[in-house]
């Protein structure tokens, strides 16, 4: 399969979860991977396991000067900047009445500053490389409220908004470059793991996340993938600024 | 004093002017007892005047001290302070700008409804023997539907709307009795617009966005303030975890491609 025939795609959070499986599909796919993620020895065991079509770049999403580093590495070593992935976020528990400040800003500068540091630094070597597609993982819970994530929810409905803009931007200034949000629903990642141990009403984590899904399971990093696949690929060359639900029938 | 919010206390955040003072006003006109919270001096206003900074913890507990002790309850939390942050687009935003607009837009409304659940659980006797109050939070028709410019601005609107959903859900676990919905105006003629009319000219850029809606007009603060009111008022008790657009009909028809000015 060649869909991302000669694409040079940046991954935030490449390390593991959706964004290492993301990588791998695109490298399967035909094209390049830059891997970049604050855990180094994860990220270049995925990065080694891919091969000479795949980079491991260290980074903080939360700091712009290394975002432009990482951005240079990815078009220096793959001679472009074709498609986006932020994937990079933390999922935490809180309520409104034990969220502090700190907790607060903690999650929006990871989740939303992390978002939009990573779209302002791929858009110009995205236009010098003629175009690309960016995809923003949001989540469910930046379509609907949690009570146990409070401020998770409001970083992913930044995320949500944020997504909107770049896409209206990019295609006010003709930069042919596309930019739609994906919202999974519980996937079997790291992210989620210390919830498949906590013991919720007589069932296990994993039980009880399970059953919230109408598909009854979590999903699989892949299938999170295969839609982000789908957006970075010229098969989406009509969707931009879209929510692209991917929940087990969560939200239905 | 009379009115059916006789008896309640109301904090109105950014309360000096636009769609607060227009909210002050209507809530200190049904019968609650209003206190105006903002940086911005407003001696003159309905209500008893608080300097308050709302991206500032401290801030916020010297205010929910300070209206426990005088009016000595809180009913109702307006959470309208907000700022756009210019006009910037992901591409010539810089971290500092959107770091100020989170403060005051995304954090100070988080700030916002932490204290308010906290001054609405303080129980005052045999009136109020249960936790019971209305959240509003200001978001916008940019926390709905983006536009090109404004990046910070939309994402912290964006965040207000699924916050508000949070604590709608978690003060209905909890059976507090406290409702949390979000607003989200269009286009209203208040002076967070006045960077735009320093730019193109009032003239020009009010005709310009009143075209931008399709009932040909901007709003009016009070038009705002009477959904506000009515989310503040028992009137909406099975009203909780939404959003209530008032925006003239911009987010029910489709994008159009001219590019929208945000506020």
């Amino acid at each position: 399969m060649s869909r991302l025939e000669s694409k040079v795609v940046l991954v935030s959070g490449g390390a593991s979860g959706i964004g290492a499986e993301t990588a791998r599909l695109v490298v399967r796919d035909g094209g390049k991977a830059v891997l970049a993620d604050r855990d180094e020895t994860r990220g270049r065991a995925v990065a080694g396991e891919l091969g000479a079509n795949a980079l491991f770049v260290t980074l903080d999403v939360t700091d712009e000067a290394a975002w432009q580093a990482a951005v240079k590495a990815a078009v220096d070593a793959f001679g472009g900047l074709h498609g986006l992935l932020n994937a990079a976020g933390v999922g935490v528990r809180n309520s409104i009445e034990d969220c502090t400040l700190a907790d607060y800003r903690r999650i929006h500068d990871i989740n939303g500053l992390g978002t939009f540091l990573g779209c302002k630094a791929a858009i110009p070597a995205m236009k010098q490389s003629g175009g690309g597609s960016i995809v923003n993982i949001s989540s469910v819970l930046g379509l609907r409220g949690a009570s146990y994530a409070m401020a998770y929810c409001a970083s992913k409905g930044a995320v949500r908004l944020l997504t909107k803009h770049v896409a209206l931007h990019c295609a006010q200034q003709k930069y042919n470059i596309r930019c739609n949000s994906v919202h999974p629903g519980y996937i079997d990642t790291p992210m989620i793991a210390p919830r498949l141990e906590q013991n919720v009403e007589n069932m296990t984590g994993r039980q009880f996340l399970e059953d919230l899904h109408p598909l009854g399971r979590l999903g699989r990093p892949e299938e999170v993938a295969n839609m982000i696949l789908f957006l970075l690929s010229d098969e989406s060359t009509f969707s931009t600024g879209s929510e692209f639900v991917c929940d087990g029938g969560l939200t239905a | 004093m009379s009115g059916e919010l006789f008896g309640q206390v109301a904090i109105v955040t950014g309360g000096a002017s636009g769609i607060g003072a227009a909210s002050a006003a209507l809530l200190a006109g049904a019968g609650a007892t209003v206190v105006v919270a903002d940086l911005q001096d407003a001696r003159d206003s309905a209500g008893r005047f608080v300097c308050h900074d709302v991206a500032s913890e401290e801030s916020w507990q010297a205010l929910l001290a300070d209206v426990l002790k005088h009016e000595g309850r809180l009913d109702i939390m307006v959470n309208n302070a907000g700022i756009s942050g210019g006009a910037g687009n992901v591409e010539n935003t810089d971290v500092a700008t959107w770091q100020r607009v989170q403060a005051i837009n995304s954090e100070g409304v988080f700030l916002g409804c932490k204290y308010a659940i906290q001054g609405m659980k303080h129980i005052v006797g045999a009136a109020k023997p249960e936790p019971q109050g209305s959240i509003v939070n200001i978001s916008s028709v940019a926390g709905l539907q983006a536009g090109a410019g404004a990046i910070a601005y939309t994402a912290s609107k964006g965040a207000v709307r699924l916050l508000s959903k949070s604590v709608a859900l978690y003060c209905a676990e909890k059976k507090y009795g406290i409702r949390c919905n979000s607003v989200h105006p269009g286009g209203v003629d208040t002076p967070i617009f006045d960077l735009l009319w320093q730019m193109v000219g009032r003239e020009q850029g009010k005709a310009f966005l009143d075209g931008r809606h399709p009932i040909g007009r901007m709003a009016e603060p009070r038009e705002i303030a009477e959904v506000v009111l009515w989310l503040a008022s028992g009137r909406s008790s099975f009203v909780t975890g939404t959003e209530i657009a008032a925006d003239g009909a911009i987010t029910a028809g489709l994008m159009r491609r001219q590019p929208f000015v945000a506020p």
